[in-house]
């Protein structure tokens, strides 16, 4: 039976861990700065973190959370997992700053802002972190729908040698954060029931 | 496996599929002169707005204002929809959108009238369903330049649960100054016409186009997509892995069962950047392709981004069809370490299978595998 054996949600108000808060000192404003505050809480010792925009880092700490919760071996390459990942407004984050720096004196601008004008691209980092070789997939949906969500995993499951699925709502637009990440694996003695009910449940928490 | 009823292509080289085939037969390439927002020559295939607005018109006669993109969507999809009689507003039809950047260049006109909602991806979507009176709905996918070959991934799963009798894809991307500028800054753009393959090859050509396929789940004669994988690199967000690793995993999955010395071709992504091209021939001799010849068309229609899974599977299915190899228009000297195949002359070919493949940023391949039932 399918399970979802961990998720770590993310939002302006705060950040879930397996339904507990973990024990962040939050000083700002919600927004890029409390990303930042999440990943010195988490001291995962990776300056790449830096360079991503904040669509990228937002997807990135839910999924860093989820997978040191569950013991994840990232430094062995791994064929079997995919990471599947959908939001509402793309990049449109980093699409805004990236459209400002266009303009007739400056025509060509920084190529580390334009590569992260494509919503697909946290997946990437995700991947790389974690040397993961199965799919990689990004879906617009207008809204979160937990239906939706969970035939995205289906689709990822259907493909041969996929036994884990992270999978993830990830909206990030103007300082407003709103993720969901959750790992569902095809074997697992533990964890909850996967099924829609509970996918949007994880959501609504 | 999923069956192809119709397809339509609008790029540079015409607004149907017959033309834009003619077209390639026949060696000619929408890339032309042109000059990027700060005076820079480029090459470049655009679309003139100016008949994708005419045809629009002509087509449609609605006095609702619609965006050049949002035109040349609707468009292709109503083509394609016709030329395969479907019901595009029954319950049993879907919709998938395959693009990267759809209504982007929105951005860069404050003063558009059309609402800020205009520029998401879901919107056009949603106008490309909701257009044609279809009550589901559409799944949209925004996977960087394998969209295409997502999107018909996509197709395979929603047509064989069941739910759906008819699926369509389609792919639109055009090439406003936000893109231009960006692909400038990454410094890949070839001034002159792209060579995929060759060894003088140093950089891409963009290309703007709309492409539609209409696929059922009743078995028929003539072109099926049997089954499709997309693998990640898991090496870096914007260059192409050394060992052509998710490409190379990718081709493995959906190859599965099916020798190498059934594959006919491969229709490959073949951008024309040194890195890319490299990484694909690795991946293909890796995977045992050394023999199988391998094209690539952006040559001819430049890199059209989220519609070019789309257009490239109807170009390369279409030669398939026939019997045909095309060849790998640019391609003049050997320039790529690794045992590969580069098409480089029309040919005939009996064999029943060809393979799409494409690589994009974020480290994700796709490949697609097609089959010619006789």
């Amino acid at each position: 039976m399918k399970k979802i054996t961990a998720y770590c949600r993310i939002t302006d108000r705060q950040v879930i861990l397996n339904g507990k808060e973990p024990d962040i000192a939050f000083s700002g404003e919600p927004g890029s700065s409390r990303l930042t505050e999440i990943y010195r809480y988490l001291d995962a010792g990776y300056p790449k973190f830096h360079k991503m925009d904040n669509l990228s880092k937002a997807g990135f700490l839910a999924s860093e959370m989820v997978l040191r919760a569950l013991d994840y071996d990232r430094e062995t390459p791994d064929g079997s997992t995919s990471v599947v990942f959908a939001n509402k407004s793309a990049s449109l984050d980093d699409d805004k700053r990236f459209q400002a720096t266009i303009n007739p004196d400056n025509y060509y601008p920084s190529p580390s802002v334009f590569v992260y004008t494509l919503p697909n691209i946290v997946t990437g980092e995700v991947a790389i972190r974690n040397k993961i070789h199965g799919e990689t997939s990004f879906f617009i949906l207008e809204d979160f729908d937990a239906e939706k969500m969970h035939t995205f995993i289906e689709w990822a499951f259907s493909s041969p040698g996929i036994n884990r699925v992270l999978c993830g709502w990830t909206e990030y637009l103007d300082n407003h954060c709103d993720v969901l990440v959750m790992m569902v694996e095809k074997e697992s003695p533990k964890g909850m029931d996967y099924n829609i009910l509970n996918i949007n449940q994880l959501y609504l928490n | 496996m999923i069956y192809k009823l119709s397809d339509n292509i609008i790029s540079s080289l015409g607004f149907t599929t017959a033309a834009n085939y003619k077209a390639v037969l026949e060696g000619k390439s929408g890339i032309a002169p042109g000059k990027d927002a700060a005076g820079n020559p480029i090459a470049i295939s655009r679309i003139e707005p100016e008949i994708v607005e005419e045809s629009f018109r002509n087509t449609f006669k609605t006095k609702e204002k619609y965006t050049i993109p949002e035109q040349a969507m609707l468009l292709s999809a109503h083509i394609a929809m016709k030329e395969a009689g479907i019901q595009a507003g029954s319950e049993r039809t879907c919709f998938v959108l395959s693009s990267t950047k759809g209504n982007i260049h929105l951005l860069g006109l404050p003063t558009h009238g059309f609402g800020q909602d205009r520029v998401h991806l879901w919107h056009t979507a949603g106008l490309l369903a909701g257009f044609f009176g279809n009550p589901n709905t559409p799944f949209t996918v925004s996977n960087a330049c394998i969209s295409g070959a997502c999107a018909q991934i996509a197709a395979i799963q929603l047509l064989e649960q069941g739910r759906y009798d008819h699926v369509v894809v389609t792919g639109m991307d055009l090439a406003p100054d936000f893109i231009v500028s960006g692909f400038q800054s990454f410094k890949s753009l070839d001034e002159e016409r792209c060579r995929p393959f060759d060894a003088r090859r140093k950089g891409l050509n963009l290309g703007e186009a709309a492409a539609t396929i209409v696929y059922g789940k009743e078995k028929k004669k003539g072109i099926s997509l049997i089954r499709g994988s997309i693998r990640n690199d898991a090496n870096h967000i914007s260059g192409p892995s050394r060992t052509g690793e998710g490409l190379y995993r990718a081709l493995q999955t959906a190859m599965d069962g099916i020798p190498a010395h059934d594959i006919a071709f491969i229709s490959a992504h073949g951008t024309a950047t040194p890195y890319n091209d490299q990484m694909e021939a690795i991946a293909f001799s890796r995977a045992g392709l050394q023999s199988s010849p391998v094209f690539s068309l952006k040559a001819l229609f430049g890199h059209t981004l989220g519609a070019a899974g789309i257009l490239e599977s109807i170009i390369a299915v279409k030669a398939l069809e026939q019997g045909l190899v095309l060849p790998s228009t640019g391609y003049e000297e050997p320039g790529i370490e690794g045992d590969i195949t580069i098409s480089t002359a029309l040919s005939k070919t009996d064999k029943r299978y060809c393979l799409k493949t494409l690589s994009g940023f974020g480290g994700c391949n796709a490949v697609l595998l097609f089959e010619n039932t006789l």
